[in-house]
């Protein structure tokens, strides 16, 4: 049977791990390659790397520091931040990544996710989208959380799954960072329009978050952050409970 | 030594990293000419199907692949070009094992299959020494290769389909074993022990 994946997620800035709250005041948490080699040996089932100040410093993420993961860990990895060409889509996937997440150069152009996924396949586009909540809907934030596009955010994710994305990584603004829960309602209300895997993103504090997210809200994986870089779950015990709880997981 | 065949649809940086980890010898290969000194064939692929196929006929290794009594592992869409024909793009295959591969219906479950699946072994393989039944291994693909008579390894995901494939010298594996953790690290070594044993 497939199993839901839990994906450790390294945010990279000047090549460190970091993490913040709400996109904010951000804490240095380590060696990326280090930390990948950590995971993967922990049974994480995916990895993802966002340079997450390419897009403001319009700096490109940075090809060499893929080439070293790649080498280093067996299980599949998708990096983001900045990416803005088929060009760079494909130095990073020769660098050895599987994935690419786009956010803000897709919004811009949106043909960029045809170009990519005809050139490289739907598996190896992933679509990110950061969303928050607005009024009645949610809209699609741009450029690291910092621009409001004003774009309802599924229609949005319908739109590049018809463009030919592969995977969606949600984040939901209002939880990032918050440790309250991933943002149930947008992602069940996601999961039942798209037909490609979505990624619950923003808000895991507790295993329980996990498990609802994929019980209740039907994610196809969890991704998170500080819950595993400063240790406060393992990712052994997140999949025991998961288990435990009914929900198909990769253990050894 | 082990030729990884380098062609424009093809990742190679995993294979070649994983490889790299197993201490095994390879190179790459661009040619008819180049594939001539391999022992064993590492035949990957990414993508598209269609300019996979596309890319390995103008390199001219289409022809040397339907031909060869090496043995030839393919993975994922290098494992799909060894069938018939795909109805990716209406592909035609190298057609060294039979069948066709069909789309997943996305109207029963999420596509691609995307994720780590386990497997159902059918029939003892060379390639499968140490890997067991409901094993996880990485699947990420929208195609599949029906269930057949070829099949060494079956896998489900909306419906039994071919994970691992073996006809005469042609080995295929759907999923990525240079993704796949130890278990597929096994799976690429068990390849390159076959190669040198036989």
């Amino acid at each position: 049977m497939l199993t839901k994946r839990i994906i450790p997620c390294l945010d990279i800035k000047s090549g460190r791990t970091v993490k913040g709250v709400n996109f904010e005041g951000l804490r240095d948490a380590g060696d990326p390659v280090e930390l990948a080699r950590r995971y993967s040996e922990e049974g994480a089932d995916e990895l993802v790397f966002l340079d997450i100040t390419a897009t403001l410093e319009k700096r490109r993420t940075l090809v060499e520091l893929v080439t070293r993961i790649a080498k280093e860990i067996n299980i599949p990895f998708t990096v983001g931040g900045g990416i803005k060409t088929v060009d760079e889509i494909e130095e990073l996937l020769k660098a050895g990544a599987d994935k690419v997440s786009l956010n803000s150069s897709i919004v811009k152009n949106p043909q960029l996710i045809n170009d990519a996924s005809e050139a490289f396949g739907a598996q190896a586009i992933v679509a990110a989208v950061d969303a928050k909540r607005t009024d009645d809907r949610w809209n699609v934030f741009i450029k690291g959380g910092t621009e409001d596009t004003g774009m309802d955010a599924i229609e949005w994710m319908i739109e590049t799954e018809q463009r030919g994305a592969g995977e969606i990584l949600l984040t939901s603004m209002d939880r990032d960072g918050t440790k309250s829960g991933f943002d149930a309602d947008l992602l069940s209300i996601v999961n039942s329009k798209l037909t490609i895997p979505v990624i619950a993103s923003g808000g895991a504090g507790t295993i329980q978050h996990c498990i609802d997210a994929i019980s209740i809200a039907n994610a196809d994986a969890v991704l998170a952050a500080s819950i595993f870089h400063f240790k406060e779950i393992e990712i052994v015990d997140l999949k025991k409970s998961m288990a435990n709880a009914g929900i198909p997981v990769r253990l050894d | 030594m082990i030729a990884l065949i380098k062609y424009r649809a093809g990742n190679i940086a995993s294979v070649s990293n994983a490889l790299e980890r197993l201490g095994v010898d390879f190179y790459l290969a661009e040619t008819a000419n180049e594939l001539d000194k391999a022992d064993g064939v590492i035949f990957p692929g990414v993508g598209h199907a269609y300019s996979a196929m596309e890319s390995l006929k103008e390199q001219g290794i289409a022809e040397w692949l339907k031909s060869t009594k090496k043995p030839v592992l393919g993975i994922c869409v290098g494992m799909q070009l060894l069938f018939e024909s795909s109805t990716e793009g209406d592909t035609e295959g190298l057609g060294v094992i039979p069948g066709k591969l069909l789309k997943f219906d996305a109207s029963k479950e999420k596509v691609p299959h995307m994720g780590w699946n386990s497997i159902q072994k059918q029939a003892y393989h060379p390639l499968l020494k140490d890997i067991n039944d409901e094993d996880f291994l990485y699947f990420v693909h929208s195609y599949y290769a029906p269930e057949s008579d070829f099949s060494v390894a079956t896998c489900d995901y909306i419906t039994p389909f071919t994970a691992v494939v073996s006809k005469d010298n042609y080995f295929g594996v759907q999923f990525h074993p240079e993704k796949s953790g130890k278990l597929g690290a096994q799976i690429l070594k068990n390849f390159v022990d076959y190669v040198y044993q036989s």
